[in-house]
Formats: structure tokens, C-alpha cells, sequence
């Protein structure tokens, strides 16, 4: 039995670009009357445009979002993704109602309590303790509901000993602990989160989304999450909605949500055929993929899975002095290490060479990573070399609720093994 | 499970567009609090600080008093209907920074707050009417400040009587509340305007300076010329502080005529004003 808490219907909401005003005061009158006083939809919207921002549009008005349809249901925890200009952020400000929208509706059952930034309202001069009752009203907190939770708001940021201290003097850090502290303790059905994790230290982060993990699992209430931290997105969220151009690309579990919103990167390419460029005097190179061990080459990587390229070639002559070396580069384009085939003893044999090899679990770190591809005759000459070959990306796997979300430091993290006696 | 839906009741819709006098008023009260946070912080964050704290809203009273009675009563000459100039000139000014703090302040609120109402959301009449409020406690020092010169008056060496406050006293809270309300109108009028026409914003700083020479500030309207005297009184402040006079000091032309227009006109304004600025609040975000 499903219990819809939030459900959108048909929503839109158009921006104006450029110069704001239409022109003329006499034009501005019609339109405020038509829309203001009358209630109207605007006669001077265009319908029909998406937002593409690469696209240079007909009118100066653009679909943010365009006839969005979904519905939440309560306890749900809900990853909104996409990329920068997709809409998310009009969404939060529609949901928690900073703008209105053009056309359609959302319909909420109980109190949405929204965090599109921390500290919001904050006063530099007013103490911690001063600024936690402004901040919490701001964020419709009613004064005893405040009082009774203070000492828990106090000890969640962790600042008491300057609680009575004016937050101007607080470093960054600390503004942003009680900051979050006061959201943290809303008494709400629905909480609507953007990209809080930004700020903050390694220790903060791990307590923010400990806290929401707590209040979406623990108190089964509803939270929308908009971050582009995947591994947050996907340890916190249980379904995503992914956006792109004001339009609804996906609503589904989570993991196919982030897997096709990561798939849909153009840039990287798991798997590349050649046609007869590659045809050379010695060789003919078909193919060059990359996948997880067991998976397609359509599959996202992620940090977690062991890794396997693979390489098809022809050989033409009966020479078996070849082999290949594989060079792997950073986005920067620094070269992290080299391997090829030589150490272990293998042969390229002449006619079709399926060569794999499996990179161990959970090897690589996130980030872009380009392969460069050598075939080397007799250990010492280079008879063919092409830079960058290949790009792909590592993505963030599913990590536990509390853990650390962002990038470890370096390119590799190789698993060791270890012992303890 | 779209009739199961349409079946529920639900809590809020937001939508584009509704009815034009859907004032959420009782949103407005669910968020009483922050109205009175918001005014202790103006409090707070006004004399943090500073020495001598909340003395200044004494010193800006003071000060304009000396100026306008050496200005106006001693160099020009201008009539105080018979009552001590500095009296004179404190009442009027008393009420007129009520109104014109209410006014002034009133006026930049979205441009003010654009970053809080960019991020959350509550009813945004929270906003001015904490600014009403706030500017109450202001006035409230002054008119002090004017009762402390009034026993000055009455009790120095050469007792002045030519002053006494009078049974319009009763009037005082509804003067007060149509001094607050027409600025507040009036105010949030203009700060829907600005999100938009920014130049209205220059137009309101030296507008309200003007507007006090059409006011009976540093004039009463018994002296007033014949041929300007129904402009000024269309003024609907005027009214308002010739009662305020008629009441502290007993001088002014009070009428429940004219009481009865600053009224009727603060009612209108405030009604236009509300309606207009909850239409912009709506979507200001986008423009601002």
C-alpha cells in the first residue's frame, strides 16, 4: 500500500534570459494584469522549448523544468541527479516554495522543512545560542519547540563552550557545525537537502549524512537529496530521479538511476572499436574494452570491482617477439604506471589474440583515467604507439551511511595484504 | 492510485497561480516567533557594539530638535502654534520618523533580504512586520525622550503652560497603529515596485524627505496658507500628526474628519499593499 507524501503534477517553471522586463512599462502592465490580477497563464511565454543551454533558443524564455510528473511516498529516501543546469535546483526552490511555478502543482502532506544552505538568516552578531533560536524560526521551528531541543542542538554541533560567543568569531568550521545542527533537529515529515555536504570537513560530512541516513532509516521520514556525490547519493537514497534539460530522464532504483546518469557521460567511452585505422603492416587492432570481471562494457566502473581490459589484435606474421604495454595516465595526464604482458611469461601467438588483463579489485580510485597503447618488438622498439587510446571513469561505489564520501588522496589504493598479531 | 491520491487530503499545494486574496495569514501566525526573534535581533544587533548603545535613539531626535528650532523657529520665523518650538518640533518628529522608518525600511525588504528569501521559506510579511515592530521600540525611546522635555517644561523655573495633554490621548493607539500601517503599506508597495524598477529605490530616500515638508512637521496647519492648506491635508499624515499634537500638547487641527481620512486612506494602502506585495513575493527569487 503506497502513501504518496509528495506528488507533482505537470510542473513547469520557465526563466526569463537576459535582459529582464519585456520592454516597455505599457507591455509590463498587460502582463501583470493578465497574470497578477487575472490569474492567467503569461501570453508572452513561449511553449515548447526545452533548456539547452548549448542551444541558442528562439525566445528569451527557458523551460527550467518542463511537465514534470512524480510522486514520493512517504519514508522514501529520493536522490535527485543531473548535471549542472538540469533543473535540480529549481526543483528544491519549487518544492520548498522560495519561487512558484509557471504552470502545475505539488501537492505535500505535512511540513517540509528545506536546507538549500546552511545558517541561512545567521547574524554575526547574535551569540550561537541566539542565532539557534532565529535560524530555527527562519526554518519554521516555533519557540518552545526550540528550547526543548536545545541542549541536543548544542551538543550535535559540537561549539559549546562558544555557544554564548558571537558566531562572527567562529571559524568557518564551527559557523557551519551549529549551522547544520539547528537543521538537523526539524521536527518535519519532509526534509529537502542540496549539496550541505560541500562544506565541511571529512569529520562533518561522515556526521551529516550519518544524521540524515538516521533521520530517513531510523525516523522513517522523507528526504530529498540533490548532490553530485554519488557514493553519497547511492548509500543514503533508495530510488533516484534523474533530470536533464528540464525534462525527467529516469525515475528507478537508485543504482540504475546513478548508472545511467553516469553512463550518459559522452566523454568516456568503455569500449572502442577500429575500423581499418588500425590495419597496419604487422597487426590489425579490433578492439580495446574495459568492464567489470563478469559484466558488458556498458556497465559503470566503480571503485569497488575488479576491472578487466581487453584487448583484440590479429597478428599477420608468424613473429612472436611482439607484446603490448599498456600505459595508464591521470586526468592530468600524468603517467601513474605502466604494464604489459611480458612478465608473465604469455605469448602472443599469429592470427586473432584475445588478450585480457584483470586489474584487482577495488585497484583504481575515482577519476578519469586515459590508457595509452604500445606494441613493442622485441623489448626495445616501439612499432606503434597511440596516446590515450582510451578514456573511461571510476565512479564512487556504495559506501556505508557515516563513512567518509569524497575522494581518498591519490590514483591508486591497492588492497595489501595485511596481518595483525 | 491517482484516485487513491485525489481522494487524500493534502496539506499544502503549491501552485502557480492563486487567488489573489490568499494571504496565508494563518501561516503568518504559525511563524509569531521569528517575528519576535527577528525584532530582538534588530534590537540587539543596533547597539552590540557601540558605548553608548541604546542612547543613539535618543541622539538623532535631539539633535534634529536643536537644528529645526534654530532653523525654522528662530532664523524663518515659522509659527509652533504657541507651544515651546522644541516641543513642537519633537512631536512632529517623533511621529514622522515613525512613519518614515516604517516607510524606508519597509521599502528595500526584498532587496534586503534577497539571500534568506532565496533559500527559505516563511510568510515574507514576517519581514516588514518585524520591521513595524522593530521601529516601534524606536519610537517608543523618542516618545520618552518627548514626555521627559514635556515635565522639563512644565516644572522649569518659569513654568510653561501653554501646553497640556488632552482626551485625545485615547486616540494614541490608533495613531500609532495608522502611522505603522500607512508606512508599512506604503513601503511594501514600493519594495514590490523595486524588484523590478530599481530606480524607485533613489525616488523613496529623498521622495520621504520631501514628503515631510508636506507634511505639518515643521509647520502646524493653522499656519498654513489658505491656497495650500487642502493639498496639505490631503496628506494623510497630516492628520495623523495634528492629532498627535492636539493629544501631547493640545494644539493642532483635530478633526474626526481628518483622523477618519488618514484612515481611510491607510486602509486602502495597506490592503493594495498587502495583495501586491504577496503577488511578488511569490516569484521575486527569479528577478531580483
Amino acid at each position: 500500500m503506497s502513501h504518496p507524501i509528495i506528488q507533482v503534477e505537470d510542473l513547469s517553471k520557465a526563466y526569463q534570459i537576459g535582459q529582464i522586463g519585456t520592454g516597455t512599462i505599457s507591455r509590463d502592465i498587460e502582463r501583470f494584469v493578465i497574470t497578477k490580477i487575472l490569474g492567467k497563464e503569461d501570453p508572452f511565454l513561449k511553449i515548447g522549448e526545452t533548456n539547452d543551454r548549448s542551444l541558442k533558443g528562439e525566445s528569451d524564455i527557458v523551460w527550467s523544468l518542463k511537465d514534470i510528473n512524480f510522486e514520493i511516498q512517504q519514508g522514501e529516501a529520493v536522490g535527485i541527479i543531473g548535471k549542472n543546469g538540469a533543473g535540480k535546483s529549481t526543483l528544491l526552490k519549487l518544492l520548498s516554495r522560495v519561487t512558484s511555478p509557471t504552470t502545475g502543482q505539488i501537492k505535500v502532506k505535512g511540513r517540509i522543512a528545506s536546507l538549500l544552505e546552511v545558517g541561512t538568516g545567521f547574524h554575526p552578531e547574535l551569540s550561537g545560542r541566539e542565532n539557534i533560536y532565529l535560524n530555527g524560526a527562519i526554518l519554521g521551528m516555533r519557540k518552545k519547540e526550540i528550547t526543548r531541543k536545545l541542549d541536543e542542538i548544542i551538543d550535535f554541533s559540537g561549539v559549546e563552550r562558544y555557544i554564548d560567543t558571537p558566531v562572527k568569531r567562529y571559524s568557518s568550521g564551527m559557523y557551519v557545525r551549529l549551522a547544520f545542527a539547528v537543521a538537523a533537529h526539524l521536527e518535519s515529515e519532509i526534509l529537502i537537502v542540496d549539496e550541505v555536504l560541500a562544506v565541511g570537513d571529512a569529520e562533518f560530512q561522515k556526521k551529516c549524512l550519518g544524521k540524515m541516513g538516521d533521520i530517513s532509516k531510523g525516523q522513517g521520514r522523507t528526504v530529498l537529496f540533490v548532490s553530485h556525490n554519488m557514493a553519497a547519493v547511492k548509500s543514503l537514497c533508495s530510488r533516484g530521479i534523474v533530470l536533464e534539460n528540464g525534462l525527467i530522464k529516469k525515475i528507478d532504483t537508485v543504482e540504475n538511476a546513478v548508472g545511467y546518469y553516469l553512463s550518459g557521460d559522452s566523454e568516456a567511452q568503455n569500449q572502442i572499436t577500429f575500423s581499418n585505422a588500425y590495419d597496419k603492416k604487422e597487426f590489425t587492432l579490433h578492439q580495446i574494452s574495459i568492464n567489470p570481471v563478469g559484466s558488458t562494457s556498458d556497465t559503470v566502473l566503480d571503485e569497488y570491482q575488479e576491472i578487466e581490459i581487453n584487448t583484440a589484435i590479429t597478428l599477420k606474421e608468424v613473429d612472436n617477439s611482439l607484446h603490448f604495454t599498456y600505459v595508464l595516465n591521470n586526468e592530468f595526464g600524468e603517467a601513474l604506471f605502466t604494464f604489459s604482458h611480458t612478465g608473465s611469461g604469455l605469448k602472443l601467438h599469429p592470427g586473432l589474440n584475445k588478450v585480457k588483463c584483470v586489474l584487482p579489485k577495488g585497484f583504481l580510485n575515482i577519476g578519469s583515467y586515459f590508457l595509452s597503447f604500445y606494441v613493442i618488438e622485441n623489448a626495445k622498439k616501439t612499432i606503434f604507439v597511440e596516446k590515450d587510446i582510451m578514456t573511461f571513469n571510476i565512479q564512487e561505489g556504495e559506501r556505508a551511511i557515516g563513512s567518509w564520501m569524497g575522494k581518498e588522496p591519490g590514483f591508486i589504493k591497492p588492497i595489501f595484504d595485511w596481518s595483525i598479531k | 492510485m491517482k484516485n487513491s491520491s485525489q481522494s487524500q487530503d493534502w496539506d499544502l499545494v503549491i501552485k502557480g497561480h492563486t487567488s489573489l486574496f490568499d494571504l496565508k495569514f494563518k501561516d503568518l501566525w504559525h511563524y509569531r516567533d521569528l517575528l519576535l526573534l527577528l525584532v530582538k535581533r534588530d534590537f540587539v544587533s543596533f547597539y552590540k557594539q557601540t558605548i553608548l548603545g541604546p542612547l543613539w535613539f535618543f541622539i538623532q531626535p535631539i539633535f534634529t530638535t536643536i537644528v529645526f528650532t534654530f532653523v525654522f523657529g528662530t532664523l524663518a520665523g515659522i509659527s509652533a502654534d504657541g507651544l515651546p518650538h522644541q516641543l513642537f518640533y519633537l512631536a512632529g518628529i517623533t511621529s514622522w520618523n515613525y512613519f518614515s522608518d516604517c516607510l524606508t525600511k519597509t521599502s528595500t525588504v526584498f532587496k534586503d533580504n534577497a539571500n534568506i528569501f532565496g533559500k527559505v521559506y516563511f510568510p515574507r510579511l514576517i519581514m516588514p512586520l518585524s520591521i513595524v515592530v522593530s521601529n516601534l521600540v524606536r519610537f517608543g525611546v523618542q516618545l520618552l525622550l518627548l514626555l521627559l522635555m514635556m515635565l522639563y517644561f512644565y516644572f522649569s523655573p518659569i513654568p510653561n503652560t501653554s501646553f497640556h495633554i488632552t482626551n485625545g490621548i485615547f486616540l494614541f493607539p490608533l495613531l500609532v497603529l495608522l502611522m505603522a500601517l500607512l508606512g508599512l503599506g506604503m513601503g511594501l508597495i514600493i519594495t514590490a515596485a523595486t524588484t523590478k524598477y530599481k530606480d524607485l529605490t533613489f525616488l523613496v530616500t529623498f521622495g520621504v524627505q520631501l514628503l515631510m515638508y508636506a507634511t505639518t512637521v515643521i509647520y502646524p496647519l493653522s499656519a498654513a496658507p489658505v491656497a495650500y492648506k487642502k493639498y496639505i491635508e490631503l496628506n494623510p499624515m497630516t492628520g495623523i500628526i495634528e492629532a498627535f499634537r492636539y493629544a501631547f500638547l493640545g494644539k493642532g487641527e483635530f478633526t474626526v474628519w481628518s483622523i477618519g481620512y488618514s484612515t481611510l486612506v491607510t486602509v486602502v494602502i495597506l490592503f493594495f499593499g498587502v495583495i501586491i506585495f504577496n503577488r511578488t513575493e511569490k516569484n521575486f527569487v527569479d528577478t531580483i
